[in-house]
């Protein structure tokens, strides 16, 4: 299983990339494994304000769904609009293919987000 | 010969199907502005057209009658053609459900005997046959549970305990009653763990979900101490009854202390599934539940049937335009007739038997998780040999070349490769040493030829199919192909 | 030895030892024996002899009369040959299509059933069918909903009751408000639309033609329920689509009724079929089964139920609906019902019905005991006021073999002497002279 080591990660298994008060947000490796095909993926709208660890998408395969939780609060800057065409993206690279970018609120809350070695765990 | 035909791709302008008398009454032209601009696309094909069509497309289904149907929690028994005959009878189908109470008498009769006999059979006061299909008789019980708790000013009660083994319908169907689902563990073989159940009973929870016996075919024997632990936290125990088969005549979920249950007409009584529906699911009650029952209400007087279409003022409501699937619920009452009372305890008993007797069978090549004697079906694990990488779908793929219809797998999900058997009373002993012989050839064939079993079924009219690409690109009607 | 059951002795006594057991009761071992073997009060086995006589008796203690009521029950013509195909065993007795190499067959016919109602709704997607029209409309209540996340629906006071009633029902647990409309002139009141409307609204339900048998006219409803983006909810026999305005064409995000009109017999009040289709921005929160194309392996084309991932055993205790199977065999008898009356029978069956009525309610209105109350364009059912006893009419009807109009008193305070009527296409002249004639005795 990927799990890049400069990340961090939601024990719902979003993926986050800090990059000057921006966080990219996605699915793992492992989340996209457990999935399988991915067909359809619901993204919110950009401006949407986003709460730490509630609802902000819903993502589906052929035999699951799944909705996904915000890492991290804050307002919606981007969403990946490719994903909507080609969700299945997210099955054969889903570090490079980052859902939304939100507008950080509080750095403060990134300490309840895991490290790649306590996500590890969580994958076990 | 393959046929890939849809009917719109045979339709020929100016082709039609149907006759008219010639008409005796002046036209009558419906107001200009309401009326569409253009006419609907649907066929055109003469009589022979649509008879040859629906035969040839017939042909690519698997019924009953073609072979075995071992689909666990299914029920798939023979669907006797008398009881077709029987609810084809004219006296039956032309009846307006506004009739005056005394044109249908017999109509009434059959409703009130069907649920009468339902009672019996089940250990619970009342039955309605108003509801559609399982699902819909799981919503209505868990109205009445809901209703039965806010009847007595406790509207704190909103959970409903649902082991992780249940079917997903259960937690859905606690959802659209608006209560909430909770999941219990269950222990290795399905059944109910005591403690976990006891950690979770309180003054909130409405009731419980069980099926009995459970999906892999165990029946709860401490369902005596669970119905009192239940009962004893205010909760009512609701009677999921996909399994009720192997019970018939023998044991009853209202003497086992449940106070609701849904019965499948279209499982344990022999009526058609009819590749989806028309399904029936009855729901029946205790004593102390009649009045919540769904209105319309079928009542028995000295001078006859009457439908009360108010019920009681405590009823749930309505839940059904008319009074259910009568053309359903009148093959289940033939085939209680035609079984009778001396008959029934057979149908337990002899499903029952073939569950064991595959079980037995075949556990030294498939793995058995649950080691004991079953009820009327069980589950298997895969293959006992996982080096092969043959997985469970390829096993239920393979059987489709051997004219079988594959076992239920991938449930319970408590299992991960589950297959899981369901042979009904009604398949000889031949056709169950036939399927087991097939079974065993699939086992061995996957030791000495995996990608044969892995690249299944050959035989079929189609091979297998990208489910992804179906949903990725939704094409659900002729017209998105045309714009293809 | 029964019948439906084949062991013989052998048979068992040989299974018993693959077993290892010596009885078949020893399979039962591990229920209490409280539980077990109960007296149980049902009739002892029939043999088809005595059961056809007893389901013929019974059969016969019903009287068939010749309806000119319909109130969500209509007497439509049924062609000879769908009992016929419907009945072959491969439709019949086979399962839902969970296993799509094997069930090809009823996978077709779904995507046929959809591509059908999507041509007569001008819908984009339809699903595999639901129970009936009723639950159809309150299945789109939650749909609406959940799609605005809101918990107070409209529904006109012109849809027939029942509908309402099981609306009101299902409502009730989920936990959402219904608002009643109000009617004018034995339509939707666009006026009472616009002031029960607010930004709590998830939708308005209606329909047409309505409980009175009155076409509505929904012009200025869409861009109203937009203004607070509720979903507009048409409830529409199907077999007035080949004449009327579809649902479509009114702005309809979701179109529901019931499919009995197009053949499917009386039977009592079942089995019929709902149907429920959508556009293609809201396809992912419909409920029920939806068949798509794909293919195989081999790159021929199939069908697959597909957008899975909605439905309850996947969604479990998030899924907007706990609908599982559908109305399959019955999905079958109208596509089959509208395969064989195609794109110009579907209209001129129900001319003759529209044809009829007219001719009925000419006939009733040249009666002093009959007179107009709604000035309304109708289909195939009306409803007029009438002067005449009620209960002695239907009776005198039912004499003469006839089922008469529905009153309208069961359902409402100020309609006691309001009757409504249904004709479809099977009523001849004869039969619509004699109830005339009948109803003139009376007078």
């Amino acid at each position: 299983m990927n799990i890049p080591k400069d990340l961090y990660y939601t024990e719902s298994h979003e993926w986050v990339r800090v990059e000057d008060g921006v966080a990219y947000v996605g699915i793992t490796d492992y989340a996209q494994d457990s999935l399988g095909e991915i067909v359809f993926i619901e993204l919110p709208e950009e401006n949407d304000q986003l709460t730490q660890f509630s609802e902000f998408a819903a993502i589906e395969s052929v035999k699951a769904a799944s909705d996904l939780n915000a890492p991290l609060s804050g307002v919606v800057l981007a969403i990946n609009e490719e994903l909507e065409d080609n969700p299945e993206l997210l099955n054969e690279d889903p570090y490079e293919n980052w859902i939304i970018k939100i507008e950080i609120e509080d750095d403060t809350e990134i300490n309840k987000l895991l490290n790649a070695e306590e996500y590890a765990n969580v994958c076990e | 010969m393959y046929y890939d035909k849809l009917i719109f791709e045979i339709s020929t302008e100016g082709r039609k199907g149907y006759t008219l008398p010639t008409p005796e009454i002046k036209r009558y032209d419906l107001p200009e502005t309401l009326l569409r601009d253009d006419c609907p696309g649907l066929p055109e094909v003469s009589e022979l057209d649509v008879v040859r069509h629906y035969t040839n497309v017939s042909f690519k289904n698997f019924g009953i009658e073609k072979g075995f149907y071992p689909l666990g929690s299914c029920t798939m028994k023979y669907n006797p053609k008398i009881n077709q005959d029987m609810s084809n009878l004219p006296g039956f189908t032309s009846i307006h459900p506004y009739q005056p109470i005394e044109t249908m008498q017999g109509l009434l009769h059959v409703y009130y005997e069907t649920q009468r006999m339902l009672s019996e059979i089940s250990g619970l006061d009342t039955f309605t046959l108003n509801s559609y299909a399982g699902a819909h008789g799981e919503l209505v019980g868990l109205m009445i549970m809901k209703a039965y708790h806010e009847s007595r000013g406790d509207f704190k009660r909103k959970k409903v305990i649902v082991p992780d083994s249940a079917h997903g319908t259960n937690p859905a169907s606690a959802t659209v009653a608006g209560l909430e689902s909770v999941e219990v563990k269950s222990n290795k073989d399905g059944t109910v763990n005591v403690n976990d159940l006891k950690a979770v009973l309180d003054d909130e929870v409405a009731g419980i979900m069980l099926t009995n016996p459970n999906t892999a075919g165990i029946f709860e024997k401490d369902i005596l101490t669970i119905a009192k632990l239940v009962h004893d936290a205010g909760g009512l125990l609701y009677y999921d009854g996909a399994n009720l088969n192997p019970l018939l005549g023998i044991a009853r979920p209202g003497d086992m202390g449940f106070d609701i249950m849904h019965i499948n007409l279209h499982k344990t009584f022999s009526t058609p599934h009819g590749g989806g529906g028309p399904g029936s699911g009855p729901v029946g009650v205790n004593k102390k539940l009649v009045k919540f029952l769904p209105k319309p209400v079928i009542e028995k007087h000295e001078e006859g049937y009457t439908i009360d279409y108010d019920g009681d003022a405590l009823t749930i409501g309505q839940i059904s335009h008319f009074y259910g699937n009568a053309g359903v619920y009148l093959k289940a009452y033939t085939y209680l007739l035609t079984i009778g009372k001396e008959n029934l305890p057979n149908v337990a008993r002899y499903s029952t038997l073939n569950a064991n007797y595959i079980k037995e069978s075949l556990k030294d090549v498939y793995h058995l998780p649950i080691e004991g004697v079953c009820k009327h079906e069980f589950v298997f694990d895969g293959l006992k040999d996982k080096s092969t990488g043959v997985k469970t779908l390829d096993i239920a793929k393979r059987l489709l070349d051997f004219d079988m219809h594959p076992p239920t797998v991938y449930f319970p999900l408590t299992f991960k490769e589950a297959i899981m058997i369901e042979p009904p009373e009604n398949e000889s002993k031949q056709t169950i040493d036939r399927f087991i012989d097939v079974m065993r050839s699939i086992a061995k064939e996957a030791i000495e030829n995996p990608e044969k079993v892995k690249g299944a079924p050959y035989n079929t009219v189609v091979k297998r199919l990208d489910e992804a690409l179906a949903a990725r690109n939704p094409i659900v009607k002729y017209k998105d192909l045309l714009e293809q | 030895m029964h019948k439906y059951l084949p062991h013989t002795h052998e048979d068992i006594k040989a299974m018993l030892e693959k077993i290892g057991v010596n009885d078949i009761d020893a399979l039962f071992a591990e229920i209490p024996k409280a539980l077990l073997n109960k007296d149980i009060d049902i009739p002892s086995s029939m043999s088809e002899l005595e059961i056809f006589d007893h389901m013929n008796h019974l059969a016969s203690s019903n009287k068939p009369l010749i309806p000119f009521i319909g109130a969500g029950a209509y007497d439509h013509y049924t062609p000879s040959i769908i009992r016929h195909l419907i009945e072959r065993q491969e439709f019949l007795t086979a399962y839902t299509p969970y296993q799509p190499e094997i069930s090809q067959g009823t996978l077709q016919y779904i995507f046929e059933f959809q591509s059908m109602i999507t041509q007569l709704t001008g819908m984009d997607v339809s699903n595999a069918s639901m129970y009936d029209g009723a639950t159809a409309t309150a299945e789109a209540m939650f749909m609406a909903c959940a799609q605005r996340r809101k918990d107070k629906i409209l529904v006109s006071q012109t849809v027939n009751p029942n509908i309402v009633e099981v609306i009101k029902t299902y409502a009730r647990y989920k936990g959402i408000e219904v608002v009643m409309v109000a009617e004018k002139e034995g339509i939707t009141d666009l006026e009472s639309v616009r002031l029960t409307l607010d930004s709590e609204t998830a939708g308005l339900i209606v329909q047409t033609p309505n409980f009175y048998g009155n076409i509505e006219n929904y012009s200025e409803f869409k861009a109203t329920l937009d203004e607070h983006k509720a979903l507009f909810i048409i409830n529409q026999d199907p077999s007035t689509l080949g004449h009327l305005k579809t649902p479509r064409a009114w702005g309809a995000d979701i179109a529901v009724g019931d499919c009995q009109t197009l053949g499917v017999p009386l039977s009592f009040g079942g089995p019929y079929i709902g149907y429920m289709a959508t556009t293609t921005k809201y396809m992912r929160k419909m409920p029920g089964r939806i068949c798509g194309v794909t293919k195989d392996t081999d790159g021929k084309r199939a069908f697959v139920l597909t957008l899975q991932a909605r439905e309850q055993h996947i969604r479990r205790e998030k899924a907007n609906s706990n609908i599982c199977s559908n109305q399959s065999l019955l999905a079958l008898f109208v596509t089959i019902y509208m395969a064989l009356l195609g794109k110009k029978g579907v209209y001129e069956v129900q001319q003759r019905s529209i044809d009829n009525a007219h001719y009925l309610e000419e006939a009733l209105l040249k009666l002093p005991s009959f007179e107009k109350v709604y000035p309304q364009p109708f289909f195939k059912e009306f409803t007029l006021r009438t002067h005449l006893d009620i209960d002695t009419m239907l009776k005198k009807l039912e004499e003469k073999g006839y089922l008469g109009p529905l009153p309208l008193r069961r359902y409402a305070n100020d309609k006691t002497d309001l009757v409504t009527f249904a004709v479809t296409e099977k009523r001849s002249k004869k039969q619509i002279d004699e109830f005339v004639s009948i109803l003139g005795g009376l007078s």
